[in-house]
């Protein structure tokens, strides 16, 4: 056997696992855990909440909230923030729909691309000001905020009627009302579960052989199976019949577009050396500067990239509701988007945070206000409870983050 | 000029006893402020070299100096007895002049591989190459003998200071330092952390490393330096081998410049005129 790598038997693993929860290193345990305790009090409550068709429907309603955190997650790794997120989604569905409208008629994928290059293009902007001018990132996307949803408001008016713009595209609409055929969704499902296995085990193994630190075997397996189980569920339940007088069944169509955009970012964030920058840049700019890394170039990537994702996010927005109106609540939207960061376990204080905690903490946001609906409570109930669980999340990231700097 | 040049008697001759770095005349001034003033220093490979002085002496604009910060107001610098410019800490980088601050630049949030390559990752069809950058700090960490971290994948922020100073120093012989300057490597430490950096010290110069350490503490000094260099006021008051001094004349030193007894050592000695040609 060769050289034994450090954390190589189970309890050892256990153990430095432990010891990362105590640096605010907890993983997604927590936020997953918190998410099985939800679903389980509103299944008692309300016994529909588990039905293929409310689940379903939760993960429609919940991609938008998951796009938004993940295109706050950019901007958060840095320690910055960008408040205009909502907005800025607004603007990328605003785009999207006059391009793929009558008056131009542009194909659905011109549209997209036109209406992301628009959002990524005001992210640049944001970049500038706060990389430039030295200003806040909190001040400059207050502003951004204001005058994007300014903005939002003459292109509606000017482009649409009667205060909303239709969208007419049916490839946009099918974004998120449409869905794989049962058959399409389980190849696409056994596919993506047969990649991931392979390559995380096939990495594993290659790090134990060579003798590098890894998770042991029985750990490695326990993720891959744990994936496995979650996404046959997630394919069982949307290929259950949940129409009420026609069938309808199968994986919506966002579900693989946002697990594209899970895999490519969490890829870009850990495996490039731009991603590094980021986490470097976050924990502590001044050692990334003495390293030679250039904060300025990294650090406004990070803000086009928060731009083009929240251009996604509005136009995911767009096509559930068939149509994009003046009166979006973009304001609130920036609230579920950092909300749906921090939840998941992204910081606030900037170094910390990753793409998965943006699906998870978005998935939790997306279920409670589908619960409460459910049950019928009022807005009022579901803005305290999301306020509980996101001061919830910012105490129990300032807890971690005092543990670390006491050590 | 009260300036004392070296009397190196320290090294061998031949190849060892050619200075690794050498100051000439450096001085550098704040506006009418002069930090330092006509500064002569050899640094030998190999020898640790402790710069000590009262706060205010100098001792931290001489190291921005020599790591590239920046420039000197005058003075000439020779490396490996080529006349160079370190005006940027690039340059310094390029000639293999490494400087472990006291703040140490280290991210919390890295771990123990990602700071140690921070800023030169190695990659592999543009991507990181996580497998030989393990290898590659476990390798340097072994042959300085760093053997209390328990994984190279632990973050750095749940280290021990004088962990953190050993990674600190290691991304620095990993970048094939020649010179390795540290501010106050001990300061914030306790007694077994101390030790453990003493000794880290020691086996850079056992590796042909040429160290310059800048201390308060003189215990600390005495135990490692192979080397002695006093600053007062932005002057060089006096630099010889580290038996020279004790503890009394060293003090003396540093608060007055001056030392009155030990006469033999503090007497001007001769001057070594360096041939920038070697």
């Amino acid at each position: 056997m060769p050289e034994r790598a450090p954390n190589s038997t189970f309890g050892q693993y256990l153990t430095g696992w432990a010891k990362r929860i105590r640096y605010g290193e907890s993983g997604v345990l927590p936020v997953v855990g918190g998410l099985i305790l939800l679903v389980i009090i509103f299944q008692v409550q309300d016994s529909v909440f588990l039905s293929a068709g409310n689940l379903t429907n939760l993960l429609v309603q919940g991609s938008v909230f998951v796009l938004l955190g993940m295109a706050e997650v950019w901007v958060l790794i840095l320690g910055e923030i960008d408040l205009s997120v909502g907005f800025n989604a607004g603007i990328g569905a605003v785009i999207t729909a006059i391009l793929a409208g009558s008056h131009h008629n542009f194909p659905w994928w011109l549209a997209i691309a036109g209406g992301m290059l628009a959002t990524a293009a005001i992210g640049a902007l944001w970049g500038v000001l706060v990389i430039r001018l030295r200003l806040p990132s909190f001040v400059v996307t207050l502003a951004g905020l204001l005058g994007l949803q300014g903005l939002l408001l003459y292109l509606v008016n000017a482009y649409g009627t009667g205060g909303t713009i239709r969208i007419t595209n049916n490839v946009l609409n099918d974004l998120t009302n449409g869905n794989l055929s049962p058959v399409a969704g389980w190849v696409v499902a056994i596919g993506s579960v047969a990649l991931f296995s392979a390559a995380t085990i096939l990495r594993d193994t290659r790090r134990r052989r060579s003798g590098l630190v890894a998770p042991p075997m029985a750990i490695t397996l326990l993720k891959v199976g744990a994936v496995a189980v979650a996404v046959v569920v997630l394919v069982l339940i949307c290929n259950t019949n949940r129409g009420i007088l026609v069938p309808l069944r199968g994986v919506p169509f966002v579900v693989p577009v946002i697990v594209g955009f899970l895999v490519s970012f969490t890829f870009i964030l850990g495996r490039t050396r731009f991603g590094r920058y980021l986490y470097a840049i976050g924990g502590n700019a001044e050692a990334a500067r003495r390293g030679g890394v250039s904060l300025g170039w990294n650090r406004l990537w990070a803000f086009v990239l928060t731009g083009f994702t929240a251009g996604a996010a509005g136009i995911i927005y767009a096509s559930r509701l068939g149509s994009i109106s003046n009166n979006i609540d973009g304001g609130q939207l920036v609230l579920y988007a950092v909300a749906a960061a921090v939840i998941g376990g992204a910081s606030l204080f900037g170094g910390r945070g990753k793409m998965i905690h943006a699906l998870l903490g978005g998935l939790v946001i997306a279920t409670i206000y589908n619960g409460m609906g459910l049950l019928g409570l009022a807005a009022s109930y579901q803005y305290m409870v999301t306020a509980l669980v996101l001061l919830a999340a910012v105490t129990i990231d300032a807890l971690a983050r005092r543990g670390r700097t006491a050590s | 000029m009260t300036t004392v040049a070296e009397r190196d008697e320290s090294g061998p001759p031949g190849a060892a006893g050619r200075p690794l770095l050498s100051l000439r005349g450096i001085t550098k001034s704040f506006g009418a402020v002069e930090a330092l003033r006509g500064v002569d220093l050899d640094i030998m490979p190999g020898k640790i070299t402790a710069l000590v002085g009262d706060n205010g002496a100098g001792k931290s604009t001489m190291i921005k100096t020599i790591s590239g910060i920046w420039g000197p107001t005058s003075g000439e610098m020779y490396w490996d007895g080529e006349p160079v410019t370190a005006r940027t800490p690039r340059d310094a980088d390029a000639l293999g002049i490494a400087t472990v601050y006291q703040d140490l630049a280290l991210c919390d949030n890295l771990d123990i591989v990602q700071n140690m390559f921070l800023g030169h990752e190695l990659l592999t069809h543009r991507l990181l190459d996580e497998t030989e950058m393990e290898k590659a700090a476990r390798q340097t960490l072994a042959d300085l003998s760093v053997t209390s971290v328990s994984s190279v994948r632990q973050l750095v922020g749940s280290l021990s200071g004088g962990q953190r100073q050993s990674v600190a120093v290691a991304r620095a012989v990993m970048r094939d330092a020649k010179l390795v300057i540290m501010d106050e490597p001990t300061a914030a430490l306790g007694v077994s952390q101390t030790a453990q950096v003493l000794d880290l010290i020691r086996r850079l110069g056992d590796r042909g490393i040429a160290v310059l350490v800048i201390s308060h503490n003189l215990s600390d000094v005495f135990s490692v330096a192979d080397r002695l260099a006093v600053l007062y006021l932005g002057t060089l008051v006096s630099s010889g081998a580290a038996t020279e001094y004790d503890a009394q004349s060293a003090v003396e030193l540093i608060t007055t410049g001056d030392r009155s007894q030990h006469a033999d050592a503090a007497s001007p000695a001769l001057s070594t005129d360096i041939d920038p040609e070697g």
